[in-house]
């Protein structure tokens, strides 16, 4: 298993980066962890042309705090946004989707841009940036374009960008996040990809009625989905067992699983109940406390 | 900018366990194969190829990385710690003799890559839970001990690290 003979760049500006994807057209292609990319090559999958290797670009590995918007660098590593106080204190559903992926030595160099590119229907960051209502700044040599992550999926390991291009940043709006979050997921083995994820974020009135709230689940289709008809039987109720088991029902209903090795469709139509209840009570129960000025859990 | 084309030979100078290694290398040339061809330094085991098992594990600049994941040309000015490099001055790291008093090993073949993510580990967890060691055990397949003793090496050490 070793990887077929491929043309190495490792530029260290993004100005080059950037010309060298238009110099190379269709048949180049980025490296950043290689966590996703060097399996492909190691099991000849896949044979590259040009290799662009962006680990040269520090200037790309940040998280940052900018006016209510958090940042994140195309080449933060995984391993830096868990281990981040700011990201723990603005997004911490992000903070809580981050272990599942993988193992600690995976995320130690598997980056955030590189995980929202490949597009896995059930990876976590795609997904927690769907909820999270976040953008993603794309760059070519000619332009800069602002996609928000809800259109950026195309389908399966496929999304808006030209091989021309790449993404620099993540820009996700956290003033107005809602304060309570869950990010829970089914998968056979620690460190396995999931069968089936969901995010949740939910904001809740003094009497806890639910005011506001984003609601996402992956493993269910080709790409990550918003469970927006789940989420409308919510807004302006009070969380019940009847009507967790109704909004359950109806996210289950709205997806379209494919069965595969994995898990065959009925198990993930399942799971896509069981864990979006699961997301739900457990970001409910997060927004109530934050009302009453409890510590989070 | 550093450029190689296809199968032209790169030179790659990397700091490993303290000594500094030149060797001229395809840029398609996995670390995992780098170190232990060119290099000559075979305690890193090399099982699955893509990221699984865990017994390539090395530290590049302290980071407990898949050597089989990682092209050498990649880690060209960085610092490398090999399972060689633990006990470098004639005596085994605590984790080592952990290890075997536990009965944390049989065929060994594991056991390279585990030393590495549990020193990583222990120089970031002062106080670790079972389930914070498993958890990154979690990174590492073991086809023969059950991990029970691994666990418990790893705890000891963190134990004594702690009490010291
Ligand atoms: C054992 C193992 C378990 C894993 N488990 C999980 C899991 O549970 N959940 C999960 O989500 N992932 C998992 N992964 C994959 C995850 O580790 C990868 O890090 C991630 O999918 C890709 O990120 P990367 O930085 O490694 O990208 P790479 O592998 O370098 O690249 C992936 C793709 O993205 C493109 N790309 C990378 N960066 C950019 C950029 N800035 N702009 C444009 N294109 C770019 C590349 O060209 C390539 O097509 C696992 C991997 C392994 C080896
Ligand atoms: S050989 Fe690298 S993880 Fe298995
Ligand atoms: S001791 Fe044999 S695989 Fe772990």
């Amino acid at each position: 298993m070793k990887p077929a003979s491929f043309n190495y760049y490792r530029p260290s500006t993004l100005e080059e980066t950037l010309q060298l994807l238009l110099d190379c057209g269709d048949e180049g292609k980025l490296i950043a962890g290689g966590q996703s990319l060097i399996p492909i090559l190691n099991m000849r999958l896949s044979s590259l042309e040009h290799v662009i290797d962006i680990n040269g670009l520090r200037e790309l590995d940040f998280i940052r705090l900018e006016e209510g918007i958090l940042k994140i660098g195309g080449l933060c590593r995984q391993r830096s946004l868990e281990k981040s106080p700011t990201v723990k204190e603005v997004a911490p559903l992000l903070s809580e989707a981050v272990p599942f992926i993988g193992h600690v030595q995976t995320r130690n160099r598997g980056t955030v841009g590189g995980s929202l590119v490949h597009a896995d229907p059930t990876a976590e960051i795609p997904l927690s940036l769907l909820a999270l209502d976040a953008t993603a700044i794309i760059q070519s040599a000619e332009e800069t374009r602002e996609v928000p992550v809800q259109d950026f999926f195309i389908t399966y390991l496929t999304t808006d960008i030209a091989p021309t291009e790449m993404l620099t940043e993540i820009q996700i709006p956290v003033d107005t996040l809602p304060k309570g979050y869950a990010f829970v997921e089914f998968s056979r083995r620690h460190g396995d990809f999931a069968l089936v994820a969901a995010a949740c974020l939910l904001d809740t009135d003094e009497d806890g009625t639910i005011t506001a709230g984003r609601l996402a689940i992956g493993g269910v289709d080709a790409v990550p989905m918003i469970a927006q008809e789940a989420m409308d039987v919510l807004l302006g109720e009070k969380l019940t067992d009847a009507l967790l088991e109704e909004a359950g029902q109806i996210a289950a209903e709205n997806t379209d699983p494919e069965g595969d090795l994995h898990a065959s469709r009925e198990y993930r139509l399942h799971l896509a109940k069981v864990f979006t209840k699961r997301a739900i009570r457990k970001a409910y129960e997060r927004s109530l406390q934050k009302l009453g000025g409890g510590t989070q859990p | 900018m550093i450029q190689a084309a296809k199968h032209e030979k790169v030179l790659v100078r990397v700091r490993i366990n303290g000594k500094l290694y030149a060797e001229e290398v395809e840029p398609r040339r996995l670390l995992s194969d780098f170190l232990r061809e060119d290099c000559g330094l075979t305690g890193t085991h090399v099982g699955c190829e893509h990221g699984v098992c865990g017994a390539c594990t090395v530290r590049v600049n302290g980071a407990a990385v898949r050597s089989c994941l990682m092209f050498a040309v990649q880690a060209a000015d960085a610092e490398i710690t090999t399972v060689e490099g633990l006990s470098l001055h004639g005596s085994r790291h605590p984790l080592q003799d952990a290890l075997s008093e536990c009965h944390g090993l049989q065929c060994g073949f594991c056991t390279p890559g585990i030393l590495m993510s549990a020193a990583e580990f222990l120089e970031e967890h002062q106080d670790p839970t079972t389930e914070q060691i498993e958890e990154m055990l979690s990174g590492h397949l073991c086809r023969c001990t059950g991990y029970k003793g691994i666990v418990e090496a790893i705890a000891k050490v963190a134990k004594e690290q702690k009490d010291r």
